[in-house]
């Protein structure tokens, strides 16, 4: 065992180098992430991550739950997405009982709805976060305010702020409140001057382009290599987003553009990339948003009979087989895998893919070589959730 | 290219004996590789530019259960020029004894994502991979005994000094 990477890096510490400790309780970490440096004065030579702090054996969980009895579980992986978390669990039940060809279309855009909803408070968290990483604190206050609204709404609709468990295998838990539809269009009035507010505090800043553009460059093979998706990938510049490749739910009806990297303000896949293309999706989510309404408010209104519940399945019991099933999360490609045996309520195995995990495994090859202070602008720009890292 | 092509290659390339076997069932069809040839078919797959499986998406360390003492690797490969996917899967009887661990070759060469998978496989599952660059536990702490996601796990009553609930 001794003969690990990491036994080697650090037996061959120079006298003129030092380790250093970045986290677990360093806030930059965005949580609980440790970060071994070797580094010579102010220059990194080496990051090594250390994960697992916030281990809490999810697929352990999963293996003595029921399905429905795991979406709880599911929802505290990514914490900021939980919509968006459980929309792909439950997707993954429903292909496997085959069922999925029967939601009505009512249920596919309120879980469309509430999960883009949930993906603008997402990156909300991650551009505001960002700009108090490069010392940046208004983005910050003005991102928490906005987002406020939407936990206001997701609380309205689900009961809970955070962790939802709203999205159901084969339903919801409810239906929208009455004047859901209206309080949403009311809030997107409202949220899309204050977007053009941000970008221009921040996207254009002087200060900030010089502290993200040519910093951290992800190049797109690289990015392959490493697994990486989401907005890493994208900002790499490759169009890539499962929404569109996988045509799931009722993304097929909707329009949206894929935001990528461009290399703008220096080179494509740089922090300033990766920045733009969550401003970019967040404007994205609005229309995506707006469209859902329209159709909410048109031919799927709220009616009388309607009955979130009504096609829940009474046991679920999928058949014998293998099923990995892929969603687009704000952070990335969220990957599930079942195995089950076709006789029991509980999967024999799950295997959860988080996009943090793979794509915090990028940031030793890409943080060779630079200044302390921009290994934590490269930390923010790839957007982690220590929840779904750990798992 | 469809899932009969890909075998033809394969079989082409690395002999029939390459294949083990299929599994058609559901809606992923996967093919079960030989255990030592799937580095060599995982770095072909993905530089053929006929197949382009230049993403993995998923490893995955499974123990199939008490009675049948086999373990497995599986892999979820997704081709991002072709937008298609393919599983692998090697699998390997094991008597579970704790001196040796089932081990497989590592792909973390052809694909670098591989290497935190694998790590996470090995400290979850327990299964060794050949010359993996730095194979240490990644999710549970260096001194944790056992693998947990095994079938037969019983986890262990003291670490440090504090009981485990």
């Amino acid at each position: 065992m001794e003969s690990t990477r990491y036994h080697k890096l650090i037996s061959e510490v120079e006298p003129t180098e030092m380790v250093l400790n970045m986290g677990p309780q360093h806030p930059s970490t965005h949580g609980v992430l440790r970060l071994e440096l070797i580094t010579d004065g102010e220059i990194v030579k080496e990051v090594i991550p250390h994960v697992g702090y916030l281990h809490r054996c999810f697929e352990k969980h999963a293996e003595n739950l029921t399905y429905q009895q795991t979406i709880p579980f599911v929802d505290r992986l990514d914490y900021l997405a939980s919509m968006n978390s459980s929309h792909a669990w439950v997707m993954g039940v429903e292909r496997m009982l085959g069922i999925d060809g029967d939601i009505p279309k009512r249920i596919e855009y309120i879980r469309v709805l509430v999960s883009e909803l949930n993906r603008i408070g997402s990156h909300l968290i991650a551009l505001g976060t960002y700009g108090i990483d490069i010392g940046a604190f208004t983005p910050f206050l003005w991102c928490f305010r906005d987002r406020e609204h939407i936990m206001n709404m997701l609380e309205w609709a689900s009961g809970s702020r955070m962790l939802y468990n709203y999205i159901w295998v084969g339903g919801l838990y409810y239906d929208l409140p009455v004047g859901f539809e209206e309080r949403c269009k009311e809030f997107i009035d409202y949220f899309k001057p204050k977007m053009r507010e941000l970008n221009e505090l921040l996207t254009g800043n002087e200060i900030f382009i010089s502290r993200t553009a040519n910093v951290g460059v992800l190049p797109l093979s690289t990015a392959i290599n490493y697994g990486c998706s989401g907005p890493m990938l994208r900002g790499s510049g490759l169009k890539w987003d499962l929404r569109r490749v996988d045509e799931y739910s009722a993304y097929p009806e909707l329009e949206f553009e894929i935001p990528v990297g461009k290399g703008e303000m220096g080179t494509v896949g740089d922090c300033w990339d990766r920045f733009k293309v969550r401003i970019d999706e967040v404007e994205q989510s609005v229309g995506i948003i707006s469209q859902c309404l329209e159709r909410l408010q048109s031919d799927l209104k709220r009616t009388k009979e309607f009955d979130p519940r009504a096609k829940l399945p009474k046991k679920i019991i999928p058949k014998a087989q293998d099923f990995y099933m892929r969603a687009e999360n704000p952070k990335g490609e969220l990957g599930f895998y079942f195995i089950t045996d076709g006789k029991s309520e509980i999967p024999k195995r799950v295997k959860a893919r988080g996009p943090s995990f793979c794509n915090l495994s990028v940031i030793s090859e890409i943080s060779r070589g630079v200044l302390i202070a921009d290994l934590i602008a490269i930390i923010g720009s790839v957007d982690i959730v220590l929840g779904e890292l750990d798992r | 290219m469809t899932f009969e092509e890909i075998k033809n290659l394969l079989t082409d390339k690395f002999g029939p004996d390459v294949i083990l076997g299929e599994e058609p069932t559901g809606r992923q069809p996967a093919l079960i590789i030989q255990p030592e040839a799937i580095a060599q078919v995982c770095l072909e797959l993905r530089d053929n530019d006929k197949t382009w499986f230049d993403f993995l998406a998923s490893l995955t360390g499974v123990d199939y259960g008490i009675e049948e003492n086999i373990f497995g690797v599986v892999y979820h490969l997704a081709s991002i020029p072709y937008k298609s996917s393919l599983t692998l899967k090697v699998r390997k009887y094991h008597d579970r004894n704790r001196e040796e661990l089932p081990s497989f070759p590592t792909v973390s060469e052809v694909w670098k994502t591989a290497d935190w998978h694998e790590r996470e496989a090995f400290d979850l599952v327990g299964i060794r991979f050949e010359n993996h660059p730095d194979l240490r536990r990644i999710l549970l702490p260096d001194d944790w005994e056992g693998y947990p996601l095994r079938k037969d796990y019983k986890v262990q009553e003291y670490y440090n000094g504090i009981k485990v609930d």
